[in-house]
């Protein structure tokens, strides 16, 4: 799993983000107190539904958000030490990002390898035009775009959705890196191609010794790839573990409930008898208590007044939750209830919007009173 | 958890057309459409030949890849295409009559109220600076409903009928998650209680649970009010336990049709094997997976034999030569030389 210095680490990584202004002024709370470690030579798999905050964990970790709290260690060493742009780029060298939508991530008005050309420039300035050139071709035919400089030549609207997300992990291992950064690099294709992606990753682990972080809402496709799943529910940690651990025997309701969602054409449908909307909180001032509990069958009154702490139920395993931690078998028969929000109902408030429990009472805003 | 047979979820009608004992006149006839996108570079040919029945409260399934014209297909079913894409051959009846003639006038009292659309992505479809109500007003008012309080009335029902508070009606799209505008959609796709909903992929910008959740609520309106649904997704495994029967569509025309539990135990085609074995299994044994390397043929110049024939693992001289036709093996047709010895030529 890790050793003993994982490649990186957080610590108690949070950001907040400011909405309205004045009087209104909230937090938002889009990660809060997530510490998580990534190993050297490991594909880890963060999953969770969308507004859970995992993309904003990538933008922490790719340095384009600075943390609200917490510390990022890269080979033990803090990133808030990090000040000089040789160190900066250095880092974004050692971590480089591949994105979601490779129609938009890639400029369409060069070609294919100019993206490349110039990060190596940037990044590597030892090498020559022709090093450039030759390396731009070698990463090319790593990840299986073949023949390499005749793709090279291409413009990006003359390759496929799955060529172009190829482009993408070529640029970047052009970097030489340690961790690639994945925030959902084959929802935007085609079933029939993201297997072909999934494999890469898993080739470019084995063969190149490249740690992946990779996003994904689809926790079929992080068994398939990942050694690790770390599940967030709400901007925190819900269960981290071995991913087969998890999947096998997940400890916290939700990621039950997560696994239960996943369509399996093999296995007969089972229904809930009161079936779980799926309304993934906006956590805005959030009060002590576990976040889950609107939605989790299984809620005691512990859940209420404090935040469990991810702790390990066996070796590797984490989770957090109150019933789990307490030895009682967690077992989600179908859950219910939902939730859209979860606000601060300090007195002055209540007008403000929604705040809730199990049953969604109407939303009632100044603007909407207005008409 | 309680187990549904998947068979209970079927709707009665469909499982006596399933029988071969439907309705005389289906809801919906298409008859060899045909589709195409005129371009500079000649006719893209979307959809090619494409035909199928629909009885009522039958829900449908159309999968495939983009750009496979499963898209284009309901747009033309609904007569929504706009130039440069036209119908260039073939005919869609709706209960009897030919809609592929009219004019929009003579759409327009069919539309919403008997034959209505729910959109792929609620964000884009639903008005930002109107409330639900006064979308849902629209609709009803552009139908000849004029009595506030039938329409206030019929407004909360459908919200009601969807699991959202009435109470919503004033909230704008803003303020709804992306469940419940996907589920206001289709609030509003019965407003009327119409006898066909075509669906345009409306779980793909949802999580797994949402989707699942909306899956549900969806095939329980259907069994409750008996319309006929179209349901188009790219994921083969979210229709697997909602849809009566399956087309699978490959680069503008039918690979594979027949019964749902059909197509997916045995699926012939090799281009539903495919696409059923690239979806990695959350249980069972971990098994290396290939998925279906490369990409669709160029409709613009479409390959002289079979359309698949380039990413094939079972590909044969003969797939190369000519067109391949659409073979019925046990009520299932499918567009596969391999099928030639087993199977009868369907006329189409």
């Amino acid at each position: 799993m890790t050793d003993a210095v994982p490649l990186l680490h957080t610590e108690g990584l949070t950001k907040h983000f400011r909405i309205g202004g004045g009087l209104h002024r909230q937090s938002l709370h889009a990660v809060d107190g997530v510490s998580l470690d990534i190993g050297t030579r490991e594909i880890v798999a963060l999953a969770g539904e969308s507004g859970s905050g995992k993309s904003t964990i990538a933008r922490l970790l790719a340095r384009i958000y600075e943390p609200t709290a917490g510390e990022i260690y890269f080979g033990g060493r803090p990133l808030s030490a990090l000040r000089s742009r040789s160190d900066m780029l250095a880092y974004r060298s050692d971590v480089p990002m591949v994105f979601q939508d490779p129609f938009s991530s890639i400029n369409p008005v060069f070609r294919i390898s100019h993206g490349i050309l110039r990060s190596l420039k940037l990044h590597r300035p030892e090498l020559s035009a022709a090093q450039r050139a030759d390396e731009t071709r070698r990463v090319f035919e790593i990840v299986g775009l073949s023949p390499a400089a005749e793709i090279m030549s291409r413009y990006p609207h003359e390759l496929s959705g799955g060529q172009r997300q190829r482009v993408g992990f070529a640029q970047a291992l052009a970097m030489k890196p340690k961790l690639i950064l994945a925030d959902e690099p084959v929802s935007m294709l085609d079933v029939s191609i993201r297997i072909g992606l999934l494999n890469l990753m898993k080739q470019l682990r084995d063969e190149q010794g490249v740690s992946i972080f990779y996003i994904t809402h689809d926790i079929a496709s992080a068994r398939y790839v990942a050694d690790r799943l770390i599940v967030m529910y709400a901007g925190q940690i819900a269960e981290a573990g071995p991913v087969e651990d998890v999947l096998a025997a997940p400890r916290h309701p939700y990621t039950q409930l997560l696994v239960s969602a996943v369509p399996d054409p093999k296995a007969e449908l089972t229904v809930g008898a009161d079936t779980d909307r799926g309304e993934p909180p906006r956590v805005i001032d959030p009060v002590p208590g576990c976040r889950f509990r609107y939605r989790c069958p299984l809620a005691i009154d512990e859940c209420n007044s404090v935040t469990p702490r991810l702790l390990p139920l066996s070796p590797g395993h984490d989770a957090a939750c109150h019933v789990a931690q307490s030895g009682a078998e967690v077992k989600v028969d179908s859950p219910v209830g939902r939730t859209e929000e979860l606000i601060d109902r300090r007195p002055g408030r209540a007008d403000q919007q929604v705040a809730l429990g199990p049953v969604p009472p109407p939303a009632r805003s100044r603007r909407s009173n207005s008409l | 958890m309680r187990t549904v047979p998947a068979d209970a979820l079927r709707t009665a009608a469909a499982q006596q057309e399933l029988r071969g004992a439907g309705d005389p006149v289906p809801v919906l006839k298409v008859s060899d459409l045909s589709v195409a996108y005129q371009t500079r570079r000649g006719d893209v040919i979307a959809v090619d030949h494409v035909s199928f029945d629909l009885a009522r409260g039958e829900f449908l399934g159309i999968v495939g890849e983009s750009g496979c014209g499963k898209s284009t297909l309901l747009f033309a079913v609904a007569r929504l295409l706009a130039p440069p894409a036209a119908i260039t051959g073939g005919r869609v009846e709706f209960k009897g009559a030919e809609l592929t003639g009219r004019s929009e006038r003579e759409l327009a009292p069919i539309r919403w109220k008997e034959l209505s659309v729910v959109m792929q992505s609620a964000m884009n479809a639903l008005n930002p600076v109107k409330s639900i109500a006064a979308q849902f007003a629209d609709a009803m008012r552009a139908h000849g409903v004029t009595d506030k309080q039938e329409i206030a009335d019929r407004s909360a029902e459908v919200l009601r009928m969807v699991s959202i508070d009435p109470a919503h009606l004033r909230s704008y799209p803003h303020q709804l998650s992306g469940g419940m505008r996907q589920r206001s959609m289709i609030a509003m796709a019965l407003l009327f209680t119409p006898d066909l909903v075509i669906m345009d992929e409306p779980t793909s910008a949802l999580d797994v649970v949402a989707q699942r959740s909306l899956m549900i609520q969806i095939k329980e309106l259907q069994q409750q009010l008996g319309f006929a649904v179209i349901f188009v997704t790219h994921d083969m495994s979210l229709v697997s336990h909602f849809s009566d029967r399956l087309m699978v569509m490959y680069a503008g025309q039918v690979a594979e049709f027949g019964a749902t539990r059909q197509v997916f135990d045995t699926p012939r085609h090799p281009y539903s094997a495919g696409l059923l074995d690239a979806f990695p299994s959350i249980r069972g044994p971990k098994v290396p997976l290939t998925g279906i390397p490369g990409s669709p043929p160029d409709l613009a110049r479409p390959p002289l034999g079979c359309r698949f024939a380039a990413r094939c693992p079972k590909v044969m001289d003969s797939c190369l030569t000519a067109a391949v036709d659409l073979y019925a093996v046990d009520d299932v047709l499918i567009r596969c030389l391999l099928q030639r010895e087993n199977g009868a030529l369907a006329g189409d």
